[in-house]
């Protein structure tokens, strides 16, 4: 049995009562009166070189840049197109490759269509100031004061600044609830396929997947506050005044709304809830069964929570994750945030079996376990880097308008998390795991396991921020607090499970060939 | 040409070899070659074969495969002919480089995979043609042949394989 170390019992609540207190602080400091916000984009403006108030001369560089053609497309989207059109300004500037035309922009604040290839962080950041105008919150704008277009700039920053704490909040508890439920696939998976090399690390994940429920459930919650006690500060579609101009969105309503939102996320949960419950309690009766009973009972539903799981996975990614942008769809994007929970639910039961290996309190683990867990790893990488792969180049090939502004704004405003993370989930891993020989070394997995999860961290980063808070983004105090407070909570509850239940699963058929197991 | 002298010690189990292959390296004698009709797990290890070093090879072929694919794909599409193929933007290689890591991976795996094929085949002298080194056609089927050079020790050395549970133990003249 395994007894949770005082030490790290209060290194848990350490961390959970320095992510509240710095949670608290974001949510603080994050409420700007509109006089604050204006006079802190003067300051901005001014320090880069104006640009707001006078008449801009933009060059429209069209392909000189991966995306730039599209960038002032944005706007083509159905609900819209309509309003621009009483702004004259010209939708689609279709200038062929090579061509250089110049336009003479009447309103300073549609310098959207200025593209700047060049890093030259004053240009860009002007470019993309104004671009936000057409990424989801644009629709509200547009609608309140199109005289005022100083206050409604303002007001838009004023609301992403009010949107970040939720979001460092929402990322991280989505990323911790993730892991967890990635571990209770890839468990799923183990038994289901009756896997001869893990029955010895069950309780291991087992331990993880204490997470899921709670877990999911504050995900569930935090998503539905930001709708009820926030101001809509993570989906727009939430709030009635953005549905009631926006077309899209309103074609959307029959899925997108509250009710049914809370409804299916309960049904999720719930479905998961359930499995673990019972896999855990057949897991455990097996330990003392006489007979096989138990351990065919958790094979069935097994197999059965694999077909839930693909489906409400699926459709939780739309709801938690891809209805932050409610303009935008990807039908690969259920399969891509799987492919990020299980690889980030690998790694950690990988740092979980060593740190406890390590404790002594696995003496039937072998590098042998290590070694298949770091193969794991490394497989889901690059499974992970494919889907990546496959949405990004997809959308960048065909360029069509509507969907590509998803990458626009991250190649943007997010460049260095957006490629860097390419790097850490991808050309990290592959370069250190590759050598069999180093999958079996405990340090180096764990070196490896951490890049991998901060790597997914950023990842689902860049899923929320740039539809929330666009280019006010930064890891500062709310996001790194979240993700300890979150990470507090999971250390707490996941190793307050491994003390309940002996650590290996002996009752299990394959306990043997798992213990002997070797590669 | 010198004709040397081996003991062909014949086994009808892969068990049985095994342990007789630990037997023999206790006894220090060296083992020249074993012959098997199927791969016997562990077999390199007992006789302590040294690792093979094919992985290496292959990704040094696989590294080779992508920069093949990126400095042609560079020049054709960027240097030499930079047309206007639908928009897709050919003034640099970054700019248009999604494009091409489809032609990047396959040709990373194609240098990789048949790159180390090859290297197997020369390592192992296999090729068309090749006269066929069997000692005991009864090794391709279900008898395991342990080859063992003799150095006037051959009374001791058969009672010692015969010892280990070889069904057969045959000195032969050997030219080399």
């Amino acid at each position: 049995m395994y007894t949770f170390s005082n030490k790290l019992k209060t290194f848990s609540f350490i961390l959970m009562i320095l992510g509240a207190l710095g949670v608290g602080y974001g949510f603080m400091t994050s409420h700007k009166s509109l006089d604050e916000v204006k006079a802190m984009l003067e300051a901005e403006a001014a320090e880069h070189g104006g640009g707001h108030g006078e008449e801009t001369m933009a060059h429209v560089v069209a392909g000189d840049e991966v995306h730039s053609d599209n960038a002032h497309e944005v706007d083509t989207h159905g609900a819209l197109e309509d309003l621009h059109k009483t702004e004259e300004h010209n939708d689609v500037q279709e200038a062929d490759s090579m061509v250089v035309a110049e336009t003479q922009v009447l309103d300073s604040t549609e310098v959207a269509h200025a593209e700047e290839t060049s890093h030259d962080v004053a240009e860009v950041h002007d470019t993309i100031q104004e671009s936000e105008e057409f990424s989801g919150f644009g629709a509200t704008d547009i609608n309140l004061a199109k005289e005022h277009h100083g206050d409604e700039h303002a007001e838009h920053v004023q609301h992403q600044i009010a949107n970040r704490p939720w979001s460092a909040l929402y990322v991280a508890a989505f990323f911790f609830m993730m892991i967890a439920l990635g571990v209770l696939a890839f468990y799923a998976i183990q038994i289901a396929s009756q896997a001869g090399w893990s029955p010895v690390l069950f309780r291991v994940m087992e331990g993880i997947t204490a997470y899921v429920l709670p877990g999911a459930l504050i995900v569930l919650l935090i998503a539905v506050a930001s709708g009820t006690i926030g101001h809509y500060n993570l989906f727009i579609w939430m709030d009635p005044e953005v549905v009631e101009h926006d077309k899209l969105i309103q074609g959307k309503s029959s899925f997108l709304n509250l009710p049914w939102f809370i409804i299916r996320g309960l049904i999720f949960i719930a479905g998961w809830g359930l499995y673990r419950h019972f896999a855990r309690k057949f897991s455990i009766a097996q330990d003392t069964a006489e007979d096989r009973s138990n351990f065919k009972k958790g094979f069935r539903i097994s197999a059965a929570f694999l077909v839930f799981f693909i489906y409400t996975e699926s459709m939780m990614s739309w709801d938690w994750i891809m209805s932050v942008d409610p303009h935008w769809f990807s039908t690969l994007f259920g399969w891509y945030v799987f492919a990020s929970m299980f690889v980030s639910g690998i790694t950690v039961i990988a740092l979980i079996t060593i740190y406890l290996k390590s404790r002594n309190y696995l003496e039937f683990v072998n590098e042998n376990h290590l070694h298949d867990v770091a193969k794991y790893m490394f497989a889901f990488s690059i499974f992970w880097t494919y889907l990546w792969f496959s949405q990004f180049m997809l959308i960048w090939y065909s360029n069509i308008p509507e969907e590509v502004t998803y990458f626009v704004t991250r190649f943007q405003d997010y460049q260095l998390p957006f490629l860097g993370m390419v790097a850490l989930n991808f050309i990290f891993p592959i370069l250190m795991l590759m050598n069999a020989d180093y999958k079996r070394i405990p340090w180096f997995v764990v070196m490896t396991g951490l890049v991998i999860l901060f790597g997914h961290y950023i990842d689902i980063f860049n899923m929320i921020m740039p539809a929330t808070v666009g280019d006010r983004w930064f890891i500062g105090i709310p996001e790194i607090s979240s993700v300890m407070l979150f990470a507090g909570l999971f250390i707490f509850i996941v190793f307050t499970a491994l003390t309940k239940a002996p650590l290996l699963a002996k009752g299990n058929p394959f306990a043997k060939e798992s213990k002997e197991f070797h590669y | 040409m010198e004709a040397s002298k081996v003991i062909h010690a014949i086994y009808t189990d892969d068990d049985v070899l095994m342990s007789a292959v630990k037997k023999v390296k206790a006894e220090r004698y060296h083992i020249e070659e074993i012959y098997t009709p199927f791969p016997v797990h562990g077999l390199d290890k007992a006789m302590g074969l040294a690792p093979t070093r094919i992985a290496i090879t292959s990704f040094m072929y696989g590294c080779i495969g992508l920069i093949v694919a990126i400095l042609m794909m560079n020049f054709i599409m960027i240097e030499d002919w930079p047309q206007d193929i639908g928009g897709k933007p050919s003034f640099s290689y970054l700019q248009n480089m999604p494009a091409f890591v489809p032609i990047m991976f396959e040709l990373t795996v194609f240098f990789a995979a048949h790159l180390m094929v090859i290297t197997f085949y020369l390592r192992s002298r296999m090729w068309p043609f090749k006269n066929a080194e069997n000692p005991d056609p009864r090794t391709t089927d279900d008898h395991f042949l342990m080859e063992i050079t003799v150095n006037d020790n051959e009374a001791e050395l058969a009672a010692l394989l015969k010892d280990t549970g070889a069904v057969e133990v045959n000195l032969i003249d050997k030219a080399h």
